[in-house]
């Protein structure tokens, strides 16, 4: 009886254990960006964020670039945008789970997975002489460059209806006062003069994102007293503008009516069939614009957020993300090899073929198709000349608040005063500063 | 094996006082390594994550290194200034909707403990929303209570009422939500109620009927005093589910329009978005402090008025 009872209880062991085994096995081995070789050709993995036109971009560049290297296939996965992206990204990262390239963006939030921990530097590559000079600092960390650029630069300014303008005999205006002239008229004669789409939030910050410009034209220094945490948004006079701008529009009721339930897809909409005029975004909408809209696209024009002073009307610049290679992947060169390829005339090429050239690519010798949409040719001469443009404030400081969307929305929507908005900004702001354990934040 | 331990006749004879005490100084019927499996899996699951996560609270964490920074995440915590309106949030999300499933899920259970015509079915029906995700829930009712093409909108329209922006409107985003809460959950809290009302014996309703008490008396003498163990479940299981809500403001409203509708858990799920893994763990054990100081007198008390009956 005791030499059955020990045979069952140890199978019984034997069982459970290979349960466990089992068990482990499924939670550890999940889906990981671990290359595959059939026959001589090696397959990597390129994360991208599951916007239409990352993947498409994508797509287009993993065809081209496995047409080029027949023996290296490019698989491409996506992930969420936004916030809950990012956090995929980092888990991904720390977990070791990462695809063997992904592409991510540049500047404060490249810093915040930890480059110098978690990638692989590339600054002595070959391929790095192509990438213009002004990319490299937002994906530098310490003495190491970490990335390519994708995609093109960018723009956040106001997307306009030209024949609204035009119907209405406007000109684009120089100056904040302007500005508020031109869509006082708008609203006179019936149409929504300035949209806003606070169901996607994001979509609410472009008055003080894109108004920074001004605050760099107006105070050089900002940046790096704002990093050294010697000035704030709400006691500068230059910065605070932003929220005061978007406190007077809302006042004012230049708002589309149904600005606090509109999505972003609406607000373009509505810029496209000229039911709304001017439209503070991303250029990042021209692609979308282009595809949902196609006979639209020349309708739309582009001007930055004015400000004060009409000589000092500068554009504020979007950097393209970077693609970057983590430690954790096994393929380390064909990774290299996509990016040379990235950062190559045929690779700007593959993009400008899969959604069409939407601004200035930061790799030389890249040039840009003559007939690029409106938009785009209102944004060249902005990006030319270096008096007439700044990088957004994410690419020249490390500090940025996760929260400024909700307040911003707060702020536009009347729930909180402008000053107010602009203060709790900079309470938001202490916490990624202590959380990347910045010098004069602790 | 059991053989082996069969008593002898003076343990028959001890068996009185001697057995109760052995039993409580632990002799278990069943072997120790029977428990291995539920140990292994109660330690790496639940144990181990609660006193780690006790720990991270005390940490600046990046999930690869962390830096311990004492009580600096907790006093970051209490300095958030979202955390006292998502503090009132979720005092005021847990009342109105456990008061409301309290309500609405009694005269329910009432109404489906009656005899009507298709009882069972209308049983069921009610019970419905419970088995839907709340994510789903919280997709379909943004959509209908969409401000201007919204279908619940429009109804009140066509009867002359002007809806309001139920989910965009800062005085209503919270109410709004909660309303919608009270509508997926309200199916369980009658079926508690049910079970409640349906163990109480006939004999006091046909006493009290005898004595010539009206069915409004029967209701408040009979029926709500006897079905308090079912009050005493449905407050504590829909104050619980108040307290930590989550999953549906999130998928209607996102904590917005701004912050207006942010309840703690959705305070502390953007900071963990934004990566801020200690603070968001600071959070969460002030969370469960929260939840157990207001859960664990609140049961303490309706249980002993259930054993004083």
């Amino acid at each position: 009886m005791a030499v059955k009872m020990a045979i069952t209880s140890t199978r019984r062991w034997t069982v459970l254990a290979g349960g466990l085994t089992a068990a482990a096995m499924a939670l550890t081995g999940c889906a990981g960006g671990s290359a595959g070789a059939d026959g001589g050709t090696k397959t990597i993995t390129w994360l991208v964020d599951n916007t239409e036109t990352a993947l498409t971009n994508a797509e287009q560049i993993a065809k081209d670039f496995n047409a080029a290297n027949p023996s290296i296939k490019v698989e491409v996965e996506t992930r969420p945008q936004g916030a809950e992206g990012d956090n995929i990204v980092k888990t991904r990262l720390s977990t070791g789970d990462m695809a063997d390239v992904f592409s991510y963006p540049s500047g404060s939030l490249f810093h915040q997975i930890s480059p110098e921990q978690n990638l692989v530097p590339i600054t002595n590559e070959p391929y790095m002489a192509n990438v213009s000079d002004s990319f490299k600092p937002v994906v530098t960390a310490g003495k190491e460059i970490y990335g390519v650029p994708v995609s093109t630069g960018n723009a956040g300014g106001v997307l306009y209806n030209k024949k609204v303008y035009e119907k209405l005999g406007l000109s684009v205006p120089k100056t904040w006062s302007e500005f508020m002239a031109n869509s006082r008229k708008i609203k006179d004669a019936g149409t929504e003069p300035i949209i806003q789409t606070y169901q996607t939030t994001w979509t609410s910050q472009l008055f003080v994102l894109g108004d920074f410009a001004n605050v760099a034209k107006a105070e050089p220094n900002f940046a790096t007293d704002y990093t050294a945490n010697k000035t704030k948004y709400a006691t500068d006079p230059a910065a605070v503008k932003g929220f005061e701008h978007l406190e007077e529009a809302a006042k004012a009721g230049l708002f589309n009516e149904d600005f606090a339930s509109a999505t972003y897809a609406q607000g373009l909409e509505k810029l496209a069939n000229g039911e709304g005029a001017q439209y503070p975004i991303l250029s990042f909408a021209l692609p979308e614009l282009k595809k949902t809209y196609p006979d639209k696209i020349n309708d739309i024009g582009l001007f930055p957020l004015p400000g004060e002073d009409a000589s000092k009307n500068a554009l504020t610049v979007w950097l393209p993300g970077g693609v970057y290679i983590p430690k954790s992947t096994k393929n380390v060169e064909e990774a290299k090899k996509l990016q040379a390829f990235i950062a190559s005339k045929a690779g700007c090429d593959s993009q400008t073929n899969a959604v069409g050239a939407n601004g200035p690519y930061l790799v030389k010798d890249c040039a840009l198709p003559k007939d690029v949409a409106p938009a785009v040719a209102d944004m060249l001469p902005y990006f030319e000349d270096a008096s007439k443009n700044s990088p957004a404030l994410e690419y020249v400081s490390p500090v940025k608040g996760p929260a400024l969307e909700q307040i911003t929305v707060e702020v536009g929507s009347g729930i909180r005063s402008a000053k107010d908005g602009a203060a709790l900004y900079d309470e938001d702001v202490k916490k990624q500063a202590k959380q990347l354990n910045l010098p004069g934040w602790n | 094996m059991t053989l082996n331990t069969a008593p002898t006749p003076t343990a028959v004879r001890q068996l009185p006082q001697t057995a109760p005490a052995k039993r409580r100084k632990g002799k278990s019927p069943y072997p120790y390594w029977f428990y291995l499996p539920a140990a292994v899996v109660y330690t790496a699951l639940f144990l181990v994550p609660t006193f780690a996560s006790f720990f991270f609270s005390f940490t600046r964490w990046t999930l690869t290194d962390f830096t311990f920074i004492g009580l600096d995440n907790f006093i970051q915590f209490f300095q958030e200034p979202a955390l006292l309106k998502g503090l009132t949030n979720t005092f005021i999300y847990g009342l109105v909707t456990s008061v409301l499933k309290v309500i609405l899920g009694m005269l329910l259970a009432v109404l489906l403990t009656s005899q009507i015509i298709a009882r069972g079915y209308l049983r069921s029906v009610i019970f419905f929303p419970v088995l839907l995700s709340s994510i789903g829930v919280g997709i379909v009712f943004t959509v209908l209570m969409d401000p201007r093409n919204g279908m619940i909108n429009e109804a009140l329209a066509a009867i002359g009422v002007q809806g309001p922006a139920w989910l965009t409107d800062p005085a209503w985003a919270l109410i709004s939500v909660a309303l919608v809460d009270v509508w997926k959950g309200v199916g369980l809290a009658a079926v508690i109620y049910i079970a409640g009302i349906v163990s109480i014996p006939q004999e006091y309703f046909e006493a009290a009927k005898m004595d010539g008490a009206s069915s409004a008396k029967c209701f408040f003498n009979i029926t709500l005093p006897l079905a308090r163990p079912a009050t005493a479940t449905v407050i504590i299981l829909s104050l619980i589910g108040g307290l930590r809500s989550f999953d549906l403001i999130w998928a209607m409203t996102k904590g917005g329009p701004g912050f207006t509708s942010d309840v703690i858990a959705s305070v502390i799920y953007k900071q963990y978005q934004a990566g801020f893994y200690g603070l968001s763990t600071a959070g969460n054990v002030v969370l469960f402090l929260i939840v157990t100081a207001i859960i664990l007198p609140l049961s303490m008390f309706l249980n002993r008025k259930e054993v004083e009956q």
